[in-house]
């Protein structure tokens, strides 16, 4: 059994179709990654998947781990171990990113039934993961992503992710407007999480991120369909020839 | 006008009654105080919407009730009755029970030599002479009936003496606590606090009623903080959604004095809390920090006057609303800089939340300055719980309700940041919690089983 599998979902916004049909099976232990232009519904995939309620699915199936995702709250799917790392980090003044974070992580285990985690028990656990990502502890006192940096969001939602450790993670253009030392240090930060029970599909427009994050599996989408799908050399066939050469044959393929 | 006199027989029989018993009958300079007073209250009458100060808050609830005072029938309460009310940790806590301090029901713990702290009632008996320069000096009657009408009613309430350079590490809670019976009834409590030169201190009234009847709570207090003082004081109002709360703060600061006051609006009908500081020395500071969260049918109104009477002060007002239900709040903040006081840097900041479509909130800057080297902001926001915020908190695991409780505590904790750590702080923290759980549960598409049905009256049928 995959641990995701979309069946033919269609979504609206506005009462304006954006997916037009997804079928996408991952299965635990492999990477994904979906390009396609801006407008092509990518974030819209993701922004479904983490249970975003404007959203509307029209119809379709998607199935997380034996269960129907589609009629999950954001923060049961949370729970259930799914993960997204946002493509506009939210600023939420007046909360600490430390206690958020535990907040988080005390959700996600009285969900499970394990014991809660206390301040003094979480430090150390924090303290790693903030190595990992090279990030300055001070960041962990501030309102959460309040006056942080293009790169330090970025890289405060790949520290979310290490901490909470989800199942399927989906990371929504998490290398745009990233330079390339902070992009090294957020793909490095993901591809050190990689693990065969893991599932991550890395939503992006460009390919130099997939230098980093090598996927097992590419899928093109373009205009609310997924047009095709290959090895990690499709991301470079893309960056090659751009996603207009794409387009024209996907017209040809599926004649109107 | 009408509504306003309506009931001025019921205040004039209780004026007569209060004028042959209270403290200091025999003492012309106090009769005169009353007597002017209350001639002024009786000419002005209950202010109306037509009053530019009183626009957004309608007071005729107030003007066309009959209020009793309640100083011949002394209520006697319990040390349990009250111990939910007290603030934990504190060791000097002195009860007032309708206005009347109630030594029995005090905690007066060891306080540093050079505090006097007493019933103002048993001051003006046995000590006068420290009283009369000082009460009715800085309050205007002329400009504020419900002043006026406090005056006129002058009897109990705090009296603290801080001398020079004394330090009073431990703050001084004053806890008011309204009763009623059958027949609404009023209060009038007056403190005085005088804190001389380089003195610290801080103050903390609380108010609180013990049950659900009509009450009406009409305080002033003058704090008058000499030069080099720092000093802070907290107005807590928590009483029942039958209550009836109108305060004034008159501050009269001396030179370099820091002043912070922190309003904490949380309970009571129809509230309306004035904050009036005048920095009339050189450099002086004010810090004026408010809160106010309202639901139900509860109005509470926010009004500041900042005079700006000398060169080089600074003022800071930051007020944040929360209002759900039908809850109406009120920011009136004004600035006023005196021709002489150049150099001012005053600056305003109120910040709302507003959680249903029927609560309501009029914000009002006034800005009046006569000098022409001067540096004076002011701001104002209203939104909404962020949709954003909201579904990020989620998608990381914490529910809704959680979520937009700690999206609402954030919004508030702004105003708790600015009170010093200590047992005051944890008090208000608590109470706010407390006041803003219901609110997190009422969330639109929130399953209601946590729902608390809102049991309020509202204050415009209570007359």
């Amino acid at each position: 059994m995959s641990l995701l599998e979309i069946k033919n979902l269609h979504v609206k916004v506005d009462n304006h179709e954006i997916l037009k049909g997804i079928d996408l099976k991952v299965n635990a232990g492999e990477v994904h990654s979906i390009m396609g232009p801006n407008g092509s519904g990518k974030s819209t995939l993701a922004q479904v998947l983490a249970r975003r309620e404007t959203y509307v699915v029209a119809s379709g199936e998607v199935s997380y781990n034996g269960k129907d995702l589609l009629s999950m709250r954001p923060e049961e799917a949370a729970c259930e171990g799914i993960f997204m790392a946002f493509q506009y980090p939210v600023e939420i003044p007046g909360i600490s990113n430390a206690y958020f974070l535990r907040s988080a992580l005390n959700a996600i285990h009285k969900y499970r039934g394990l014991d809660e985690i206390d301040a003094i028990d979480f430090l150390p656990l924090f303290r790693e993961k903030l190595k990992l990502l090279d990030m300055d502890e001070k960041l962990m006192n501030r309102s959460v992503n309040e006056g942080f940096s293009g790169g330090e969001k970025k890289r405060n939602e790949i520290l979310q992710m290490a901490v909470l450790e989800p199942k399927l993670a989906i990371l929504d253009e998490t290398d745009s407007g990233l330079d390339i030392d902070a992009l090294r240090i957020v793909a490095q930060g993901v591809d050190a999480m990689r693990n065969p029970e893991r599932a991550i599909i890395v939503v992006t427009h460009y390919q130099r991120l997939l230098n980093y994050i090598v996927p097992d599996f590419v899928h093109v989408l373009l205009d609310g369909r997924i047009v095709r799908s290959g090895g990690p050399e499709l991301a470079l066939e893309l960056e090659e020839k751009g996603y207009g050469a794409m387009e024209t044959e996907a017209r040809h393929a599926t004649p109107a | 006008m009408i509504t306003a006199i309506q009931q001025l027989e019921s205040y004039l029989e209780s004026f007569s009654e209060l004028e042959k018993l209270a403290a200091g009958h025999a003492l012309p300079w106090l009769r005169n105080l009353r007597q002017d007073a209350f001639a002024r209250f009786c000419e002005a009458g209950f202010p109306t919407t037509h009053d530019e100060d009183w626009r957004f808050t309608n007071v005729s609830a107030i003007a066309q009730t009959a209020f009793r005072l309640t100083c011949n029938r002394r209520v006697r309460l319990s040390q349990q009755e009250l111990e939910p009310y007290r603030v934990p940790g504190v060791a000097y806590q002195l009860v007032f029970v309708n206005g009347h301090f109630a030594r029995e029901l005090s905690l007066l713990g060891k306080l540093p030599d050079g505090v006097k702290v007493n019933g103002l009632a048993e001051e003006i008996s046995s000590n006068p002479g420290a009283i009369e320069p000082h009460l009715g000096r800085y309050l205007d009657i002329r400009r504020d009936a419900f002043c006026a009408l406090n005056t006129a009613f002058v009897q109990d309430g705090a009296y603290v003496h801080i001398r020079r350079g004394t330090l009073v590490e431990e703050p001084i809670c004053l806890l008011f606590v309204s009763t009623s019976d059958d027949a609404p009834s009023m209060s009038h409590p007056r403190n005085l606090i005088v804190a001389e030169e380089d003195s610290q201190a801080t103050f903390v009234e609380d108010y609180v009623s013990l049950d659900g009847g009509t009450v009406f709570c009409n305080t002033a207090t003058e704090l008058v903080a000499g030069d080099h003082t720092v000093l802070s004081h907290y107005m807590i109002e928590r009483e029942h959604t039958g209550a009836f709360n109108v305060s004034t703060l008159r501050i009269q600061q001396g030179r370099s004095a820091n002043v912070v006051s922190h309003s904490v609006l949380l309970g009571g009908a129809l509230v309306r809390n004035n904050v009036h500081p005048v920095l009339a020395g050189e450099g002086g500071e004010c810090l004026i920090n408010g809160l106010f969260i309202g639901n139900g049918h509860q109005h509470l109104d926010n009004y500041m006057l900042v005079e700006h009477g000398s060169p080089r002060c600074g003022s800071r007002q930051f007020y944040n609303g929360i209002l759900d239900g039908h809850a109406h709040g009120v920011f009136h903040g004004r600035i006023i800089v005196h021709k002489d006081a150049q150099k001012t840097d005053a600056k305003q900041t109120n910040r709302n939340l507003l959680l249903s479509d029927d609560a309501q909130i009029d914000t009002k800057p006034q800005l009046e300055i006569y000098a022409d080297d001067v540096k004076c902001t002011h701001g104002a926001t209203i939104g909404q719980i962020e949709g954003d915020a909201l579904f990020y908190l989620r998608s990381r695991g914490i529910d809704e309700v959680s979520a937009r409780k700690l999206l609402l505590f954030a919004f508030a904790s702004e105003c708790l940041d600015r009170m010093k750590q200590g047992p005051v702080r944890r008090h208000v923290e608590g109470l706010i919690n407390r006041c803003l759980l219901p609110m997190a549960n009422s969330a639109p598409g929130v399953s209601t089983e946590n729902h608390r049905e809102d049991t309020g009256r509202n204050w415009e049928e209570i007359a």
